[in-house]
């Protein structure tokens, strides 16, 4: 709600009366983080950058090998097919969640009897962690499908399909309660005085409503963006990147697998290829990084400065 | 707007039931089929269990017993590492982010934008070279690991709480200093008690994160001998031929339940706090 204008007077009024005795204690006060800052976050990344471009199966047994897995990482026709079912199935899933969360919002705020209640179930199954939900589905489309005769492994479009409502069920809650917020922060003044010029409901939602939640779309659609490109767990409880395909010159494809459990069973799966899973991580990273950094800036522009 | 309720209100009223009613579905269906034979899960999903399918808690004795690993260890493990990790990154990572804010110098400001950068990288990046630093220096047990998950989570913990920080009114502390305080007193005294509505966001958001992750201990731990909940869930379902569908949905339902009763008594504070942590973002 408070944009971060006031930053720049409020540590310029820093004294330093105030900030010497923090600085005396900094291994008091920020050594702890730092320290497993750097163990956690740092050293695991710079040692990742470096080992992308080496022959290993240990952290202890790198050599130095230039950009050959990049190279071989680009033609690997599994990683390219994870890419583009990862990108589809974030294009799906991003506008799905984010519909049926403002949708539900939108209504919700109507003065609604028992919203409460409602809102505490539609966000649920936020506290279900990934594994434990692609089981609890995975058993439910099967129990569906089996009345036609087949199962959910049976066919791409049924794990795809599957994945995309598990995760509305999953995430529609959550962004719901960020909608939520947004929309309860509109002045209402601002709303008095459409409905004073006559406005309609449909108006007062285009011109009015949604500009000024702009900014709950802007995270819900980042959140729904990382949250897509990076899934892991729904998807390897779900299917697990089954049913398998042979594309031409008999490469075999997990039809469902997506970038993440891509990436993680080239690692695990055998240790010769870990120098590709690292650069195919890098990658990752690269993609997740700029998708993230370029939607930011472009609904950032949208919004309306209160 | 403190209007009557007009018609179209009820009727969303009837609407919203209704759908609530279909979005707890899944969980009604983990609940039922957790009572139901092996064979029955598979043929019979959405029918309630009958004198035939209906095993009454057998299936819950076998999916705590299943396989060769308690998985009441594995509930116990899971609690250890939420609580103490979370707790952890509270505490140090809010101390951390006041002394980003107050001190404010060089170091101060790469280390921010470095928990900024980290918020978005994926955890493949660094899941294989994570892990094996987690294993070299000891911190594969559920009692260390929680120093991995300060690092990796610090990230989203120090923005957040510097967000809130840089908002508190300099002039507390400046009166805490002059009164002799020194910046351990003035913190635990005079900054602590303010951070209270960040620190349940941030505590919210670690929680719901830890409590459901699974590739980072799963990676990280030693898991012949610690597992937690999606370590063990996973450890059913994956590693076995033949694998009892009944059983697993009562070990679900096992893991659930404590965070459904948690939730339902604290979901003020959860929903309140997913709300302040995405305004911040």
């Amino acid at each position: 709600m408070k944009k971060k204008k006031n930053k720049p007077s409020a540590s310029a009024m820093n004294s330093r009366l105030i900030s010497r005795p923090i600085r005396r204690c900094f291994p008091i006060f920020m050594l702890p983080t730092f320290i497993a800052f750097c163990i956690g976050f740092i050293w695991p990344f710079v040692q990742g950058l470096y080992l992308s471009f080496c022959k290993f199966t240990t952290t202890q047994n790198a050599s130095f090998i230039g950009i050959e897995n990049y190279v071989k990482a680009l033609q690997d026709p599994t990683f390219k097919h994870a890419f583009g079912y990862t990108t589809l199935f974030a294009v799906v899933s991003i506008i799905a969640i984010n519909v049926l969360a403002f949708t539900v919002a939108y209504f919700l705020t109507q003065n609604v009897k028992g919203a409460n209640v409602f809102r505490t179930v539609f966000f649920m199954p936020n506290l279900i962690g990934g594994i434990v939900l692609g089981y609890i589905w995975s058993m439910i489309f099967d129990g569906i499908l089996s009345k036609y005769d087949t199962y959910l492994l049976a066919k791409t479009e049924y794990g795809f399909w599957g994945l995309v409502i598990l995760m509305c069920w999953q995430q529609v809650g959550y962004m719901m309660i960020i909608y939520i917020a947004g929309l309860q922060s509109i002045p209402e003044d601002m709303m008095e005085a459409a409905k004073i010029d006559g406005a309609n409901k449909w108006q007062t939602l285009w011109s009015i409503t949604i500009p000024n939640v702009m900014s709950s779309v802007t995270i819900c659609v980042f959140l729904t963006l990382t949250n897509s490109f990076k899934l892991f767990d729904q998807n390897m409880a779900l299917t697990g990147g089954m049913p398998v395909a042979f594309e031409e010159g008999g490469v075999m494809v997990n039809t469902t697998e997506m970038l993440a459990l891509n990436i993680y069973q080239t690692f695990y799966a055998s240790a010769n290829s870990r120098g590709v899973a690292q650069a195919k991580a890098v990658l990752f990273f690269i993609l997740v990084a700029t998708l993230a950094l370029l939607q930011l800036r472009m609904t950032r522009e949208k919004e309306v400065q209160q | 707007m403190k209007e009557k309720r007009s018609f179209g209100n009820k009727l969303l009223t009837v609407i919203f039931a209704i759908i609530s009613i279909v979005y707890l579905v899944p969980i009604f269906e983990v609940l039922i089929n957790s009572f139901k034979e092996n064979s029955y899960v598979n043929t019979d999903t959405f029918a309630l269990p009958n004198a035939e399918s209906f095993v009454g808690f057998g299936n819950y004795i076998k999916g705590v017993t299943f396989g060769n690993y308690p998985f009441l260890m594995s509930v116990f493990y899971s609690f250890v590492i939420t609580v103490l990790s979370a707790g952890l990154i509270l505490l140090c990572t809010s101390m951390a982010a006041w002394y980003i804010v107050r001190v404010n110098d060089l170091f101060s400001k790469i280390m921010y934008y470095m928990c900024v950068f980290s918020m978005i990288i994926p955890f493949q990046m660094v899941m294989f070279t994570l892990s094996s630093t987690a294993d070299r220096l000891k911190l594969n047990t559920p009692w260390t690991i929680p120093i991995v998950y300060l690092g990796f989570g610090a990230g989203l913990a120090v923005f957040m709480f510097t967000g809130f920080i840089k908002s508190v009114p300099l002039e507390i502390e400046e009166a805490a200093a002059i009164d002799g305080c020194g910046a351990l007193t003035t913190y635990f005294q005079v900054v602590f008690p303010l951070l209270k509505s960040i620190m349940i966001s941030v505590g919210v958001l670690q929680v719901m994160w830890i409590w459901n992750d699974y590739l980072l201990p799963y990676l990280s731990l030693d898991i012949t001998e610690y597992k937690t909940i999606p370590i063990h869930v996973q450890y059913l379902k994956g590693s076995y031929g033949t694998v009892d569908l009944g059983a697993t949905m009562a070990v679900i339902m096992i893991s659930i339940i404590p965070v459904i009763i948690v939730y339902l008594f604290c979901q003020k504070y959860i929903i309140k706090g997913v709300a302040a942590g995405a305004v911040k973002g």
